[in-house]
């Protein structure tokens, strides 16, 4: 039983990381009320810069670094339109998703058909990968992966503990209300918006640089949407971002293995189960009157003309 | 910005309403100069093949409405749900199921149809998408659950029961195994223009299907701008506690968002497989549901706006194309252009509320 | 970038001196190439642009090349085909199944150029179908595999149940079977052609099921480096994959378009265009298994290189009986071949293939 559970998980959690990544940066940009579809554009943006670093004998710390600054100035475009000049947040950031695209496929056409020359390689924590099940699974990852659950821990405690996150949470409630308090309501979304957009370009350095080692268009192959997708689900909070990303990891690996092993199903059917089982679960928790009513943070989406 | 800000209009500026656009398209110029230069291109010539030659001829004309058709249709049916703040995001995929539904028919009645079946298609597709936005209006009515992410998971599913459905019961016996189902027959397929005599349309492939559009805008222009009920939704867009203190029921205001956007999309489905595609198959993944609503909020979410916008928007597509075959241009810089054109449109949106001020020193 | 840079430039400068014309010889023939990528993806449409940098290379200004890349497949298509040919193009590939329709719906109308469709079924007085026998190196691999797999578990990872994946999978099996008789494959199918993520979740599952050499019909390298993370071995698929798992790699499995455009150019060149299908194979230099690696037994290289030989030769077919079903009875008897029809829509899985094809 445990024979065949680790692969699993260990398949789930490899999908879940740099998912995760990607939406705890959007999370955070979603609270201070500000909605950002353009993952996907500054996922390959961020990918394609960090491949572009190594490639031309840079070390894995520049890579990171690059994509991170690549996926902030993308991000900062898109804050620009949106919150200084109102724009609608929906159809800019998916302009900035074309635009992404668009410029990543340009600018990387001479880096197909070549391996990263360096790489994040597995590094499996001593004693602690040996645990059976979770090991193999949590604790053989690569730096990144390690680094992505710091950052978890740390968004959830800038959000929950700090007076930086208290603010943030109350521009995405209402901003008129934290304005009237003296907060500097667009320098608040700018720095979260610069943030999301800097967490995006990790996740797709994790894609270029970690997970499969290439560039190539359209890298991220949709994983954007997902990421999206996971921080409505987890309803704007950080650990269910995790637990969301694990699910769609694991219920999609599980597809796989039961086409594995010969159940005869649908394999479109099974491909179906990830997506079903996100709303599924959604469904479930939205609809739990008992517990604190989780909604979108008030002001998501709307512009809000900030003149100080 | 040190030095400038944005001071709110009294009323929104009617000449900004038609300079912003151009505005933007000539920053986009400006741009594409340098651009353009820099690959060692006439930047002129290349905006004139982008712009100017896909609509030169009554061909290109007619693919620019064959193109904007679909675009505009699915985002009059989201701008109505957008104003009410029910972001539908699945249009894509309540377009397949549109398509669906209208298959199943022309495949049933492939052999014995008649004058009756496409007008049942048409139903049927409006029927198809309708019945996939329900499952999303269904789930936020009831449960809570956010429709931004029921109505993106179900389009990836309808996209699979597109493949169960022609890898499967609807495969074309004929068709050597592969993902194709039957080609509609006659009667199942939207007239070409060109059929009907019409002299200018020779040889294009503008269909019937573009009545539907046309059909649309007007009754989406009064249902937004003269009923209650376009009224009520868009106070639950805007205000949702006045709206609520109105006693605008909440629930009715998701279905009703969510049906008429879905039945938009759908009626777009069923538009592609009975017209240019003349099938179902597994490749049929236009985007049109995401481009609509870049569409919808390029047009401001008004009918007029909308129209503009997803012809521009179809004329971005062409000339895409176009700069490809004739200047050899690669795909991904006409990507380029068009994220530019579209972030500059939006930008510029602003000088119609707001106009530009020094900044007063204390 | 410089190199593409000044290829625009001469490609811009030949195009305004094609549109002067008659600068004394004949006017160079226009021929244009429908992609359904990009060619920096490095498998399916990377094969067809070398194809057509060969076609170039070897007739030089007698030709004038030209493509559109990422043309989706549907109702665009038929614009962009429409175009083309109105612009002047007299050869046409359209190099995707999904362009079938579009593809025929053309040639109608512009009956003077010729339209070459790649992996269709449906061929017209002027739409002239072409393919390539990939399962002869998939036979070839899984040769290799035979040899080379310990625990005598393959795995494949597949996009979607077409004939064209079945018979690379069928394929795949007998030729691992000629050298295991007891070896067999398991199948994953992702519902996708490029989806680096899933393909790695198959090729994760694979393994875990203990599959130690895998194969696959998806465009990215992603199974291969993940044989390469798990320690087990991998081939490379529409192009040679060695640089991205130098490891797993056994060898690659790629298609050669370059000799058969350049036929279909001179033929055109010399007025008598070439009109009959061609679905060739190693015979005709339209694919090959390359690169095989070093660490690959060498029993595997012989036995490979001589299958090679025959097939080349015609003395073997791959798809020969006696070939038995997964309930062990024959499907095809000893000493009969399918035919070409048969194999273009092959809907069955050979003995060895675990589970059942998706309905």
């Amino acid at each position: 039983m445990i024979e065949s559970l680790t692969p699993l998980l260990a398949s789930a959690v490899a999908l879940a990381m740099p998912l995760i990544l990607a939406a705890l940066g959007e999370l955070v940009v979603e609270r201070s009320g500000v909605l950002n579809l353009g993952l996907e554009g500054m996922m390959l943006l961020g990918a394609l810069a960090s491949f572009v670093a190594v490639s031309h004998g840079g070390g894995l710390a520049p890579a990171a670094l690059a994509a991170m600054l690549a996926g902030a100035a993308a991000a900062l475009c898109f804050g620009f339109v949106t919150l200084t000049l109102q724009a609608n947040q929906v159809a800019a950031g998916l302009s900035l998703t074309i635009l992404g695209a668009g410029v990543s496929a340009f600018l990387g056409r001479q880096y197909v058909g070549f391996r990263a020359p360096a790489s994040f390689e597995e590094l499996p924590i001593p004693l602690l990968s040996k645990i059976p099940l979770i090991g193999p699974a949590l604790f053989t990852m690569n730096l990144l992966a390690y680094l992505t659950l710091v950052l978890l821990a740390a968004t959830a405690w800038f959000l929950y503990r700090t007076r930086a996150g208290l603010a943030l949470r109350s521009i995405g409630e209402s901003p008129v209300v934290a304005r009237s308090l003296g907060l500097r309501v667009n320098r608040v979304r700018y720095a979260a918006v610069a943030f999301g957009g800097a967490m995006a370009g990790l996740a797709g350095c994790y894609y270029a640089v970690a997970q499969f080692k290439m560039w190539q268009e359209g890298l991220t192959s949709g994983n954007g949407w997902i990421a999206l997708a996971l921080v409505v689900f987890a309803t704007w909070r950080p650990l269910r971002v995790a637990i969301g990303a694990l699910l769609f990891g694991g219920v999609s690996a599980f597809g796989l293995y039961l086409q594995a092993i010969g159940v005869h199903v649908s394999t479109f059917a099974l491909a179906s189960l990830p997506y079903l089982a996100t709303v599924l679960v959604l469904v479930i928790i939205s609809s739990d009157q008992n517990m604190i009513r989780r909604h979108a943070p008030a002001s998501l989406g709307k512009p809000f003309h900030d003149d100080s | 910005m040190r030095g400038l800000r944005l001071v709110p209009r009294a009323q929104p500026s009617r000449a900004m309403l038609f300079i912003a656009p151009l505005l933007a398209v000539l920053l986009t110029l400006i741009v594409g100069l340098g651009v353009f230069a820099w690959l060692g291109q006439n930047p002129l010539r290349a905006f004139r093949v982008f712009f100017i030659d896909p609509v030169s001829d009554m061909s290109g004309f007619s693919e620019l409405l064959l193109k904007a058709s679909p675009l505009c249709l699915i985002a009059l049916g989201l701008a109505i749900g957008f104003r009410a703040s029910i972001w539908n995001i699945g249009a894509e995929g309540q377009m397949y199921m549109g398509g669906i539904f209208a298959t199943g028919l022309a495949i049933r009645f492939h052999d014995h149809g008649g004058a009756w079946l496409l007008p049942a298609m048409v139903v049927a597709g409006a029927l198809g998408g309708m019945f996939w936005a329900s499952i999303t209006a269904a789930l936020r009515a009831q449960f809570h659950a956010n429709e931004i992410l029921v109505s993106l998971m179900l389009t990836y599913v309808a996209d699979l029961v597109v493949k169960y459905l022609v890898f499967g019961p609807w495969q074309d016996p004929q068709g050597n195994n592969f993902p194709i189902t039957v080609q509609f027959s006659d009667d199942a397929l939207f007239p070409l223009f060109a059929s009907w005599g019409w002299g200018a349309f020779e040889g294009t492939r503008l269909n019937a299907s573009v009545f539907l559009t046309v059909a649309a805008i007007p009754l989406a222009w009064l249902f937004m701008e003269r009923s209650f009920l376009g009224f009520q939704l868009q106070v639950t867009g805007l205000a949702p506690g006045a709206a609520r203190y109105a006693g605008f029921p909440e629930k009715r205001m998701i279905w009703l968002a969510l049906l008429i956007s879905g039945a938009a999309a759908g009626l777009a489905g069923v538009s592609e497989v009975a017209g240019p595609i003349g099938q179902l198959n597994d490749r049929w993944q236009p985007l049109y549901g995401f481009t609509a609503i870049i569409v919808a909020a390029l047009g401001r979410m008004h009918a007029v706006g909308i129209v503009l916008a997803s012809l521009l928007m179809a004329l971005l597509y062409l000339g895409g194309e176009a700069v490809q075959i004739t200047l050899q241009l690669p795909k991904a810089l006409s990507q380029v252009f068009q994220g530019l054109l579209l972030m500059f449109l939006l930008g510029c949106d602003v000088l119609v509320n707001y106009r530009i001020a020094r900044r007063v020193a204390a | 970038m410089k190199t593409w840079k000044s290829k625009l430039l001469t490609l811009a400068a030949g195009l305004g001196l094609a549109a002067s014309a008659g600068t004394g010889g004949a006017e160079p023939l226009n021929m244009a190439w429908v992609y359904v990528g990009p060619p920096g993806d490095g498998g399916w449409t990377f094969a067809h642009d070398l194809g057509r940098k060969a076609v170039e290379a070897k007739l030089g200004d007698k030709v004038k090349t030209s493509f559109v890349e990422n043309v989706p497949e549907g109702a665009d298509a038929e614009r962009v085909i429409r175009d083309l040919a109105a612009k002047g193009n007299k050869v046409i590939f359209t190099t995707s199944f999904g362009y079938m329709e579009q593809t025929l719906k053309v040639a109608k109308t512009f009956p003077k150029v010729e339209f070459y469709h790649a992996t269709g079924f449906k061929s017209s007085p002027n739409v002239t179908i072409y393919n390539s026998r990939m399962y002869e190196p998939a036979y070839l691999a899984g040769i290799i595999a035979g040899h080379v797999s310990k625990k005598g578990v393959l795995g494949f990872v597949a996009s979607f149940p077409i004939p064209e994946v079945v018979r690379n999978i069928n394929a795949f099996t007998m030729g691992a079977r000629s050298v295991n008789p007891k070896i067999t494959t398991k199948v994953v199918w992702i519902s996708t052609w490029f989806d680096p993520s899933k393909e790695r979740q198959a090729a994760e599952t694979l393994i875990g099921q203990g599959a130690d050499v895998l194969l696959q019909n998806t465009d990215s390298s992603a199974v291969l480096q993940t044989a390469q993370d798990k320690g087990v071995n991998a081939f490379g698929w529409d192009s040679d994959m060695t640089a991205y798992a130098p490891k797993a790699h056994l060898a690659s499995c790629i298609e050669i378009w370059g000799g058969y455009y350049t036929k279909v150019a001179e033929a055109a060149l010399a007025g008598k265009p070439l009109k009959t299908t061609v679905w060739g194979g190693i015979k005709d230099g339209m694919n090959d298994l390359v690169s095989v690696s070093a660490s690959v037994p060498d029993a595997a290289k012989k036995a490979v290189a001589a299958k090679k030989a025959e097939i080349a030769s015609g003395k073997f077919a791959v798809f020969t009986g006696p070939i038995l079903g997964q309930d062990g009875k024959p499907i095809v008897p000893a000493g009969k071949s399918l035919t070409d029809q048969e194999i273009d829509s092959i809907k069955w899985y050979v003995e060895g293939v675990e589970g059942q094809l998706p309905k």
